[in-house]
């Protein structure tokens, strides 16, 4: 017999955009199921897409197995799916033993109940018998560190103790497979810090891990392998660090084609697009630690401008601003623009980390306080590497040995 | 931990299994099995839940059907309205009717109110369904005791005599709770996509009072008697009322027919709510 404990082939899963229309689908699948028919389920109704198209992957026991991709990529609907709450539309999923899914923490919590209640009936909806609560009883309320109010109504609770108890029910079940969604960044450090050992002794336990987290640190610490999800597709299954590479990819995609409605200035001097350029000059949006770029901004001043300001501000995707590079601030004037052209910014060595980051275009006036334009997230671009290099900024250097 | 070889596979497959009516039966007992004690769990939960936040607890199980009872023996006292003489003391007619009735509404609104309260475990946590009806069945099962007290009490106050044959009306109102309950069943998996349901409920509950003889005799000509017949709950409830009020019944076939046909659709609808919770799930939000 196989050691595999999940076996998806060729899973698909359609999705209805349309609220009505779903309703009335779902009365028209209720009547095909009825008569053991499967109408149309392969094909496409109006207003249905594809939220997942042709997954298969396998999960070995105690492999940990990270889901990234963005929001909509179809994660949470593959994780239902190998739940069992719904069923596929295309091809078929095996699992083999006690599905477990850390996913939602406190569900039917009562909250005129006590905690200690509420133990007992949520731990009865995952599955557990009488005798196994019993047993674990203690452990659970340790664990979630609220002994002091377990004999208090849930609604006195915070959201955070909610949270706690939850997950300290959850996985305190001995699970074949666990499916945990996203809970890893609920709670204070503490508890965070908690968790994750947690999942790391069930993982020494032989428990197969399946990890959903927009936290790629988290997935890169925890996970061996991860799945790369892109509209419902896989575009990466393997290593863990190159799975992230590959969603950032994606990522880029998603993000390239985004006017900002937050184009603001007087005018006279507008950008018109800012080019990547790599080693060669040829335009390019990917690029290694350290490689040299020339950031490219194409000008067209309306009028004549005198001695505008140059801004580019480098952003992580969605997070904090990495660098600006202004000319006022490097003693640079250009002088009178005409026209349209171009300004470069000679960049040596790019020493970015691994990531997705965007660029703001703006361009001053020589008070260097005035807008003429300001374009939000002209370009993008992405640093090769998965999370193996870490932390906030990339120092040159080498490595020697000697000996006294 | 297990031998792989020997855990349990559940395979979930865009074609649905064809299984043999011996398969079917088995994983009907299992699923069963495997949902009486979260049912159970669930049904001290809702009865602590209740009456932890009211102040009169149990005696709202009493309230409604003496109301309506109340409001029915005045009518009919004033001649306000006037149903025609009942073989009983029109009171005892009236409210153990009321109760009989409301019983079965009891158990006719139970599942839906039970899946619907339960919608977001529903749409998160893969648990035996089942357990939401067997759940329900119990709470309602848990109130019709309680109102059994009323019926003791009339039975008492009223200094009513009936014959042996009181034995057999618990099992009356089970037969009512049954069938209850099979029309919610059938109700709940649209209900829970369509609010229309929910909201219909009512007034649809409302009429059917008025075509049940709960408060009235069933009128004997046609084409009026079509209500005592065609109308499932009519022999249920009058044989129910007959039973507690004179121990013995007039007509023993018909609720013999509707009670065995009544325990033979639940066992379809136990069937057709296993194949359509999980379509409905899917149109849910997660």
């Amino acid at each position: 017999m196989s050691y595999k404990l999940i076996e998806a082939e060729n899973i698909g899963k359609k999705f209805c955009r349309d609220l009505k229309r779903s309703l009335r689908y779902g009365i028209q699948d209720l009547g095909a199921g009825l008569i053991g028919r499967n109408m149309g389920h392969d094909q496409l109704r109006k207003d249905e897409f594809w939220a997942l198209q042709n997954v298969s992957f396998t999960l070995s026991r105690g492999e940990t197995l990270g889901l990234i991709g963005h929001n909509g990529a179809g994660k949470t609907t593959l994780l239902r799916i190998l739940n069992g709450l719904i069923r596929p539309d295309r091809g078929s999923i095996q699992v083999r033993g006690r599905m477990q899914a850390l996913i939602a923490l406190g569900a039917g919590f009562n909250p005129v109940l006590t905690g200690r209640e509420n133990i007992l009936v949520n731990a009865s909806i995952l599955g557990f018998s009488k005798r196994e609560i019993n047993e674990r009883f203690d452990q659970i309320v340790e664990f979630s560190g609220i002994e002091e109010f377990i004999d208090m109504p849930v609604r006195s609770y915070s959201s955070g103790m909610v949270v706690r108890l939850g997950f300290s029910i959850a996985s305190h079940m001995e699970p074949d497979i666990l499916l945990v969604d996203e809970v890893l960044s609920v709670g204070d450090l503490a508890f965070r810090t908690k968790s994750q050992v947690r999942i790391q002794e069930l993982k020494d336990a032989g428990v197969a891990i399946i990890l959903v987290s927009h936290n790629l640190h988290t997935i890169s610490h925890v996970c061996s392998r991860a799945i790369a999800l892109e509209k419902g597709e896989i575009i990466y299954d393997g290593d863990t660090e190159r799975a992230i590479d590959a969603y950032r990819t994606s990522l880029m995609k998603s993000h390239r084609n985004i006017e900002d409605a937050l184009r603001a200035g007087t005018g006279e001097l507008r950008i018109n697009a800012v080019d990547l350029l790599d080693s060669s000059k040829k335009p390019e949006n990917e690029f290694n630690i350290g490689d040299s770029v020339i950031i490219r901004i194409h000008y067209e001043a309306i009028k004549p401008v005198e001695n505008p300001v140059f801004n580019i501000a480098i952003h992580v995707l969605n997070g904090q601003q990495v660098t600006g590079l202004r000319t006022d601030t490097d003693g640079v004037t250009l002088g009178t623009l005409t026209g349209t052209g171009y300004v470069d910014v000679h960049v040596p060595h790019l020493n970015l980390l691994p990531n997705i980051y965007t660029l703001d275009g703006i361009v001053f006036h020589d008070d260097g306080f005035t807008f003429y334009d300001r374009v939000n997230k002209i370009a993008h671009l992405k640093i090769r590497g998965g999370l193996d290099v870490n932390g906030i900024a990339y120092i040159p250097h080498t490595w020697q040995a000697s000996s006294n | 931990m297990q031998d792989t070889d020997q855990l349990p596979v559940f395979t979930y497959s865009a074609t649905t299994q064809r299984s043999s009516l011996k398969q079917l039966i088995s994983s009907l007992v299992s699923d069963l099995k495997s949902s009486q004690e979260l049912a159970w769990r669930l049904f001290i939960r809702d009865i602590s839940a209740q009456y932890r936040q009211s102040l009169f607890g149990i005696l709202w199980a009493f309230i409604p059907p003496i109301v309506t009872s109340l409001i029915f023996i005045v009518l009919q006292s004033r001649k306000i309205i006037n149903f025609g003489e009942t073989d009983i003391p029109y009171p005892v007619y009236v409210i153990v009717g009321t109760l009989l009735w409301q019983v079965f509404v009891d158990g006719l609104n139970a599942p839906l109110k039970s899946a619907t309260a339960a919608q977001p475990l529903l749409a998160k946590i893969n648990f035996p369904r089942e357990s939401l009806i067997l759940s329900s069945f119990y709470m309602v099962l848990f109130n019709a005791m309680i109102k059994s007290i009323i019926l003791v009490a009339v039975v008492i106050i009223f200094k009513l005599t009936p014959a042996w044959g009181v034995v057999f009306a618990p099992l009356l109102i089970l037969l009512l709770i049954l069938l209850g309950l099979t029309l919610g069943i059938f109700l709940t998996p649209i209900g829970l996509l369509y609010t229309d349901i929910a909201s219909s409920l009512p007034i649809l509950i409302q009429l059917a009072f008025f075509v049940t003889p709960v408060v009235y005799e069933p009128p004997s000509s046609f084409p009026f008697s079509l209500i005592a017949i065609l109308n499932p709950v009519s022999p249920l409830l009058t044989a129910g009322r007959d039973l507690i009020t004179k121990g013995m019944v007039v007509d023993i076939i018909s609720p013999v027919m509707v009670g065995s046909i009544t325990i033979l659709i639940l066992f379809i609808a136990w069937l057709y709510f296993r194949i359509a919770i999980p379509i409905i799930i899917e149109r849910m939000s997660s």
